[in-house]
């Protein structure tokens, strides 16, 4: 394993005997060229504490992480351990110095069991050069007993959930003694139970003395375990917060400026159910059924929220409805004209527009310019062409507007789409697919990955498309983003539907049903209090949900709810 | 990409102990969900960011600003600067002058100059230009021998990078010239047509028979996924004993020969000579030129190369846009060996005259290394195609005069290819891009040692 020399300052010795570590950040600055990511940033980690670096994407986050790991040399500014200046060459430096990271994909070999893994890069050898995993299982075994984890040294890391697999990147660190935890972004990848788990995963690791740099812009996580928050923004540490701060103030130290959190929205007025969905079901490769006998209808002028954990069936029945699918069964009518088994492009042309759930994959082409990826499935139609021969200049001309339409910040309609900034890249998309006249809207994640300021105006758009009397349908994982966008609520669950719901609906009887729960059971569930035991409810909340105030309020219920383990 | 477990797993972990409410745990604050400086012009590019972007090169900005273009011409250099290496490593003075290295260094590494430039004086007055030719007719008597050869790395080479630009890999150029060949050549030496008419058809013959070679390999990759790097190295196999069996037949053998030569194609189905009967040079280069304008046009200007180049890019996002990705592979696939196919004609009815189970040469297989160094756009494939047939004439010239072996070229050609395909090595050694290489290898280290163990 790598174990070069500590120039300035060894601390390795010092820090293994002493096993909790203050490290701290000091003037860190640096640029890529003349792009300044980190300027002159100040971040002291107290021992045993959950510090949480508090930011938007692209804030400069995860490259002042990298250069703490060794992964970038600062251009300027020093890294002290015990107030100790130490400066790292490479990832091998920073663990000898006590520090670990668990980085926001995951860097585990998927074939090898979780004790090759763990062992990777650090094997212990018997005598004669041979492989001794023994040490590392009995290794794992006494931190997975220690900390509750639950993890088979002997399984297949790619026959193990996301959230397990997150633990044996955890037990990677803890097994190299890393005093200092870097966690960029963990639960990114979670659902909201395996979020839970790593919340308190995160508290013990705390109480046993290790301290975690916790770097995340979900601010109920933020606020649910951090002990001390600094919020970047811009490269630049713009304050700290402690977690008893409010949501909003946290969102607008964020963001920069203040940030409305609720979505000013008329009452529907559904007009003809003019989109109608009947008895689909999806037939996946492997046989299973995806979508399974699913019956829905949207009307004009009514936005309809899909809700559900992810992989229950969303993408096949956005796909399905699209003509993505090969094996579909059943029916969906737009304006009376059966839609199964049309080709993508008839099914866009009869009025579809869709947003993709993966913009990067799906939405946009990476390399293109961002006026191509503006008429990307319009780019045989006029204005833009006549028989085959495209007019640059109308795709340009398009482009103009659109982005002046749709506020996509770039100097440029020539830029590669793939430079853009995840909210930009999203509002390319949204401006594509809302700039033609539509019979059926259907935006997939419509927000992920994408800051305040973008989600208010791409939220702003969605109900104005509603408004011009346009059937939305929105499928999102993020249960505030249904109950802030729906009239109507529909849950999915194994590619079921459990039911379809008012917009009032509470929170915690949605929560059931994505659980599987039937809102029936659901709501007797909720009032009767905690009976479930995988979907525990504890709180009945008021039917305004909505409320920010509210929101607030469950975010800092949370810890306590955590303490109990 | 994100939360892309499937759904046994969202509630496979019931902790009994655990009171937080499901209910309240799926309500992570969408709102404050943030991502992307939007509002802020991100501190990173994006790209920096995800650095997981598909496709290649594409908008002209980017093509400026990765300075693809220049790794190309650097390649060049670098290969001819070790081609000289080589040559003198081979040259009998500077053998005799290295023995006595350490007394009279200026002796060798004069020699060492003089052997390299020798050949490459030789090898330029054999592609482009002689000055010490007869008339001024002898003199661009090589510039016309290269661009005779060029042209069929040209439309070849145009048929490759085309379907790159479309995400396929075409190795079947030779096989698509070479059933163009056995096309073009027959309807040139069985049919007796009048002038004009007869090499139309010839020419129609002979794209059409490339354009089915390759189409067939779009249709089979279309309908069954079948690979197109195999089918395309299989057809071009088939291709090959193909036509070695017709040149056996009595349909396609010249009376009275026994070896496997074809009659020789009437006058009226030969390309006419541009400029007269003392160079070799025939109409099939202007026809190049024409389809560079074309292949440049399609891809740029219309709906169909916007296609290509979309389900190249993104085959995905190009299918959630509704362009119908099987019919674009086939259609390009087809273009590809049309233009494959004009190579075949050039070569029977410009250049050769008759069929042999020769003539596609290696033209075919040169055909990738021409538009991998072309960077698969249209002129920069002509241009490509330029150098080579200039290395080709060349060669035979610089052997001739100063004895340096006609492998030389082979080895420089090699050598660019080698360059090309290491960008990083190339801008290493001509100092290139500091400010880009620190990110990059920071990348890279950072996965070496995450893998590796680290973490």
């Amino acid at each position: 394993m790598l174990q070069p020399p500590i120039p300035s300052g060894s601390c390795t010795d010092a820090s293994r005997l002493v096993r909790v570590l203050k490290l701290e950040l000091r003037g860190i600055t640096k640029r890529f060229g003349s792009l300044l990511a980190n300027d002159h940033i100040d971040v002291v980690v107290e021992p045993g504490q959950i510090h949480c670096l508090l930011g938007e994407n692209g804030a400069g986050k995860s490259t002042l992480m990298n250069v703490l790991y060794g992964l970038y040399e600062p251009s300027e500014g020093e890294i002290l351990i015990d107030d100790k200046p130490v400066s790292f060459r490479g990832p091998g430096d920073a663990m000898a110095a006590g520090i670990g990271m668990v980085h926001q994909h995951f860097m585990l070999v998927p074939v090898f069991t979780v004790a090759e893994n763990v062992a990777l890069g650090a094997e212990t050898t018997k005598a004669g050069g041979f492989l001794n995993l023994e040490d590392t299982r009995r290794k794992i075994k006494q931190i997975s007993d220690r900390y509750g984890f639950d993890v088979d040294p002997d399984a297949l890391v790619e026959d193990l959930p996301v959230g397990v697999q997150q633990r044996v990147e955890i037990i990677k660190a803890l097994v190299r003694d890393a005093r200092v935890l870097i966690l960029d972004e963990p639960t990114a990848v979670l659902t909201p139970q395996e979020t839970d788990e790593l919340l308190d995963i995160m508290r013990q690791l705390k109480s046993s003395g290790t301290s975690i740099v916790f770097i995340s812009h979900k601010l109920r996580e933020v606020k649910a375990v951090s002990d001390t928050i600094t919020v970047i923004r811009r490269g630049k540490v713009v304050g700290s917060a402690s977690p008893g701060d409010s949501t909003a103030e946290l969102a607008s130290m964020m963001v920069g400026r203040a940030v409305s959190l609720t979505l000013d929205k008329a009452p529907a007025s559904p007009k003809e159910k003019t989109f109608q969905v009947k008895d689909l079901t999806v037939i996946a490769p492997n046989g299973q059924h995806t979508v399974d006998g699913i019956s829905f209808d949207i009307a004009r002028g009514e936005i309809l929220a899909v809700a559900g954990v992810q992989g229950n069936g969303q993408t096949e029945l956005t796909e399905a409805i699209l003509g993505l699918q090969d094996r579909v069964q059943g029916s969906i009518l737009l304006d009376n004209v059966e839609l199964v088994g049309r080709s993508v492009k008839d099914v866009l042309n009869a009025g579809v527009g869709f947003v993709p759930e993966d913009r990067s994959v799906d939405g946009l082409i990476g390399t293109f310019s961002i006026a191509e990826n503006l008429i990307l499935d319009r780019y045989d139609q006029p204005p833009f062409a006549k028989g085959i021969s495209m007019s640059p200049a109308k795709v340009l001309e398009n482009a103009k507007s659109r982005i002046d339409e749709f506020d996509v910040r770039t100097p440029s309609g020539l830029l590669a789409a793939g430079t853009l900034s995840g909210g930009n890249q999203q509002k390319v998309v949204m401006a594509r697919e809302l700039s033609r006249p539509l019979r059926l809207f259907i935006a997939s994640q419509p927000t992920r990955g994408v800051d305040v300021g973008s989600i208010e105006f791409l939220h702003k758009r969605i109900v104005s498309e509603r408004d011009q009397g346009t059937p939305v349908m929105i499928i999102s994982t993020e249960l505030d983003e249904v109950m802030e966008l729906a009239d109507r609520i529909a849950v999915l669950y194994k590619g079921k539907l459990v039911g379809i719901v008012p917009a009032g609906t509470g929170r915690d009887v949605l929560g059931l049903m994505m659980a599987g729960i039937s809102a029936e059971d659901a709501a007797s569930a909720d009032h009767a209090g905690p009976v479930k035991a995988d979907t525990p409810a504890t709180e009945t909340p008021p039917a305004d949900t909505k409320d920010a105030a509210t929101a607030e309020r469950r975010a800092a219920s949370s810890p306590e709810g955590g303490d109990h383990v | 990409m994100s939360e892309k477990h499937p759904p046994k797993h969202a509630d496979q972990h019931p902790k009994p102990h655990q009171p937080t409410p499901a209910a309240d745990e799926t309500a992570a604050g969408v709102a404050v969900d943030t991502a992307g400086g939007t509002i802020s012009p991100s501190a990173l590019p994006a790209s920096a960011q995800s650095g997981k972007l598909p496709g290649g090169p594409d908008t002209l900005l980017r093509k400026i600003f990765t300075g693809s273009g220049m790794v190309s011409v650097l390649a060049v250099l670098l290969a001819l600067v070790i081609g000289g290496l080589l040559i003198a490593a081979t040259d009998e003075r500077v053998g005799a002058t290295s023995s006595y290295i350490f007394a009279r260094p200026t002796d060798f590494l004069s020699a060492v100059w003089d052997a390299a430039t020798r050949s490459y004086v030789a090898l330029f007055q054999g592609s482009v230009f002689n000055p010490r030719g007869s008339s001024l007719a002898a003199r661009f008597a090589p510039m016309m021998e290269t661009l005779t050869i060029a042209t069929p790395l040209i439309t070849a080479g145009l048929g490759v990078a085309l379907a790159f630009r479309a995400g396929l890999f075409n190795i079947g150029a030779q096989g698509q010239i070479i059933m163009a060949g056995i096309l073009a050549a027959w309807v040139g030496f069985a049919l007796h047509l009048p002038l004009g008419l007869h090499l139309l058809l010839v020419l129609v013959a002979g794209i059409m028979g490339g354009a089915l070679w390759g189409g067939l390999v779009g249709l089979l990759k279309a309908r069954t996924g079948a690979h197109e790097v195999i089918v395309t190295i299989m057809f071009n196999y088939i291709a090959l004993y193909f036509l070695r069996y017709l040149l056996n037949t009595p349909a396609f053998q010249r009376p009275g020969e026994s070896n496997p030569i074809s009659p020789i194609l009437d006058p009226t189905a030969i390309y006419p000579q541009i400029f007269g009967s003392q160079y070799r040079l025939h109409l099939g280069f202007v026809l190049a030129i024409a389809a560079t304008v074309l292949v440049w046009w399609l891809l740029n200007r219309s709906t169909v190369g916007f296609e290509f180049r979309a389900v190249g890019a993104n085959p995905k996002a190009s299918l959630t846009a509704g362009i119908n990705v099987s019919r674009s592979t086939i259609l390009v696939m087809a273009i590809a060996g049309a233009l494959a196919g004009m190579s075949g004609v050039a070569q029977v009815a410009g250049t050769e005259k008759v069929l042999t189970d020769g003539v596609a040469a290696t033209y075919g297989f040169d055909a990738i290394t021409v538009a991998l160094l072309g960077r698969s756009t249209p002129w920069g494939t002509f241009a490509a195609g330029l150098l080579f047939g200039a290395f080709r004439a060349g060669a035979v010239q610089m052997q001739i005069q100063t004895g340096t072996p006609i492998d030389i070229v082979l080895v420089v050609q090699s050598l660019i290819v080698l360059f090309i395909a290491a960008p990083p090595l190339v801008r290493a050694v001509f100092g290139l891009n500091p400010r880009r290489k620190k990110p990059a290898k920071a990348g890279k280290s950072q996965q070496a040692a995450t893998t590796g163990g680290a973490a």
